[in-house]
């Protein structure tokens, strides 16, 4: 599926203020893979968000009045570590939101992150923590901006951040990256073509055709 | 100024400088199994795109395939056959290799892609899977990747990504006997924290390193991303070409000493800079085990349960003692003698044969203690079948091990072969997790090398092996 465009966006944020967030408790292994790459949002935060019998646990932040539209999750450092699954992004991204905010982030969660829509925003921990202090359930509204790649928090504090350009303007457009690498395929030929010739074992491989 | 040993590899790969430090980097080996590879055929498929380079691609199942004995193309897992279905048709009308369910080369991806040598030094190499950094093991710039951008690259031979700065960690000294390769990372883990070498390219380095044969190499790369690695690596030496030569996919003949002169030049630079350095003293180094819910959460075999309040940031401290809380264990108590009732040998940290011996030395002559369920699933199928050569199965069986077929199995609740432990239990594990609920719901995981889980099925209890000789040397 396209990527929606993502420029400047106004809503809810929520805290969920602990270190080493995993992609097992973003979406746990046991809950509806399927395969596709939408349909997730039921099974954000699954164990956290539901009691056994299946109903909403209420002492989860994202069961608790306005912060049910959560845009933009703030969280403690190395948020997204763990498992690859790309599940974790789509869960996220179909629950609604926009952007997490963190000290850090999972190296792959941060690539999932910009195949689909979701920006992974880095502050530091003293900022972090100081717009969580900000937030309560009537006064929770921010916006991220990132084409000029600042955020202003919900009492007014503009905090600066940075993602790389080329991640960034296909954030800001929507663009799939596929295609817009196929253009280079030109020069993918003729990276292999000299490459064949210093490196030619990686390229022979035995009975290549299966 | 020289170049380190992962600059160089990186420049050998670079297609297009694509600005603000991203690149267009090619893919020498891509290998798929059957969740994320599901959705990237699937994908590729629906938009009706080719795979551009199916001779670099190779495919095999191990997530959802179950592992007990018999088993086929069902599973327990809820939506599971749709994946090994999907994947099973899709793969083949593209032309890419795959290691099916009945071929003999069937395995966890990290476990047969140095076995075959499908992975080799200087390579990149991706695969939907966090734990692909494992393959670093043998020199191949490593790292795992979600789906999209295995898609990316079975369209275009190519993944984009931003340069990572370069870590070498220092495993000074030696290791003392009964103190395994995953000893050495647990502790780093614990030393730096979880997210200690987020983002870096992590060499392992050092006297400690340079001894370790290749399946303890491989150990400690699997776990560079739990310490929040892009990738962990060990520069080849001759332990690598040793280990490579006359593998099924290595280069052979000429093309073999080509490709080792090559090889050779790769080491790092004696004047290049790291942008950051660790170091771990090897030579006090303990065996290890994990007591909460993170990989940095871990301590000394004989070590005690630390105080969360001891924290000095409050996120930290709240993190901490949430997972106190979860693994129910009380500040100051030691690991050490924590009931057990669950056991597990396998997953792509440790499931290979010099794990299934050091494990079987320990297991010789002995019991599993009532009322603890063991389980042992090698780490491929090639692996199970040499260890069944060398009469390793019978030493696990007799002991009171279950002896599985190859996948990643208990390794993670529900998805991986559709089990779990049951609620509650607390098990301990050769794996790589102990997240909240990954092996089981409220499943307390305890992280360890295989002979401390050996020892421990036996005792009943979290237990040191090295007071578990082997039965033969008491003789």
């Amino acid at each position: 599926m396209s990527m929606q465009p993502f420029a400047s966006e106004t809503g809810v944020c929520a805290a969920l203020m602990r270190n080493n967030i995993d992609t097992d408790q973003i979406t746990p292994g046991h809950t509806g893979m399927k395969v596709q790459k939408t349909g997730f949002g039921e099974g954000l935060f699954f164990n956290w968000r539901y009691l056994p019998d299946g109903g909403d646990n209420p002492d989860f932040v994202l069961n608790q009045g306005p912060f049910r539209d959560t845009k933009f999750l703030l969280a403690g450092t190395n948020f997204g570590c763990g498992s690859s699954r790309e599940f974790a992004v789509w869960a996220l991204r179909d629950f609604g939101i926009r952007a997490v905010i963190a000290p850090s982030f999972g190296a792959i969660f941060t690539s999932n992150c910009y195949m689909n829509g979701v920006a992974p925003i880095i502050l530091d921990e003293a900022a972090v923590s100081a717009i969580a202090g900000e937030i309560a359930p009537d006064h929770c509204t921010m916006t991220v901006d990132l084409v000029r790649q600042v955020i202003l928090s919900p009492d007014g504090h503009e905090h600066r951040f940075h993602i790389p350009d080329l991640q960034r303007e296909r954030l800001v457009e929507g663009l799939d990256a596929i295609d817009a690498t196929r253009k280079r395929d030109d020069q993918i030929a003729a990276f292999q073509t000299a490459d064949k010739l210093r490196r030619p074992w990686v390229y022979a491989v035995e009975g290549a055709a299966a | 100024m020289g170049r380190t040993f992962f600059e160089k590899v990186w420049d050998d790969h670079v297609v297009a400088d694509l600005g603000d430090g991203a690149f267009l980097i090619h893919i020498d080996r891509h290998f798929l199994h059957e969740v994320s590879g599901a959705v990237s055929l699937k994908e590729i498929d629906a938009r009706h795109r080719t795979v551009r380079n199916p001779e670099l691609t190779f495919g095999t199942v191990d997530h959802v395939l179950e592992t007990v004995p018999g088993r086929g193309m069902t599973t327990r897992m809820p939506g599971g056959d749709d994946f090994l279905r999907e994947f099973t048709e899709r793969i083949g009308p593209h032309g890419i290799r795959f290691f099916d369910l009945h071929d003999p080369r069937q395995g966890i991806v990290h476990v047969i892609a140095p076995e075959l040598g499908v992975a080799l030094p200087g390579m990149t190499f991706i695969c939907g899977d966090s734990h692909t950094c494992t393959v670093g093991g043998v020199g191949a710039f490593a790292w795992g990747v979600g789906s999209s951008d295995s898609e990316h690259a079975l369209a275009t031979q190519t993944v984009i990504m931003t340069k990572p700065k370069t870590l070498r960690v220092n495993f000074t000294g030696q290791l003392r006997p009964g103190v395994h390769a995953k000893d050495m990372i647990l502790a780093l883990i614990a030393k730096y924290t979880a997210d200690g070498g987020t983002g870096y390219a992590i060499e392992f380095a050092g006297e400690a390193v340079r001894s370790l044969p290749m399946d303890g190499r491989l150990t400690l790369c699997n776990m560079a991303v739990e310490f929040g690695g892009r990738t962990g690596t060990v520069a080849p030496d001759e332990i690598t070409f040793a280990y490579l030569k006359d593998r099924e996919f290595s280069p052979r003949g000429a093309d073999w000493d080509r490709a080792v002169a090559y090889w050779r030049t790769l080491a790092s630079d004696a004047d290049a800079v790291y942008d950051m350095e660790y170091e771990l003293d090897c030579s006090t180094l303990e065996p290890q085990v994990t007591w909460g819910t993170s990989p940095e959460h871990s301590v000394a075999i004989g070590g005690v349960m630390p105080d969360p309040a001891a924290s000095a940031d409050p996120i930290a401290r709240t993190s901490r003692q949430r997972a106190a809380d979860y693994a129910e264990i009380e500040p100051g108590s030691p690991v050490m003698g924590l009931p057990i009732t669950g056991a597990f040998i396998g997953s792509c940290t440790n499931s290979r044969i010099d794990d299934l011996r050091a494990a079987a030395a320990i297991l010789k002559g002995r019991k599993v203690a009532e009322g603890v369920t063991a389980i042992c699933s090698p780490g491929s199928t090639a692996t199970k079948l040499l260890a069944e050569a060398e009469g390793i199965d019978r030493i696990f069986i007799e002991a009171g091990f279950e002896w599985r077929e190859s996948g990643c199995s208990l390794c993670m609740s529900g998805a991986t072969g559709g089990e779990s432990f049951p609620r509650d239990a607390r098990v301990i594990a050769s794996t790589n997790r102990n997240f909240e609920d990954r092996q089981g719901p409220h499943v307390r995981s305890h992280l360890a090398s295989p002979v401390t889980v050996a020892a421990s099925a036996i005792a009943g209890h979290i237990a040191d092996a090295r007071a578990f000789a082997s039965k033969e040397d008491e003789q």
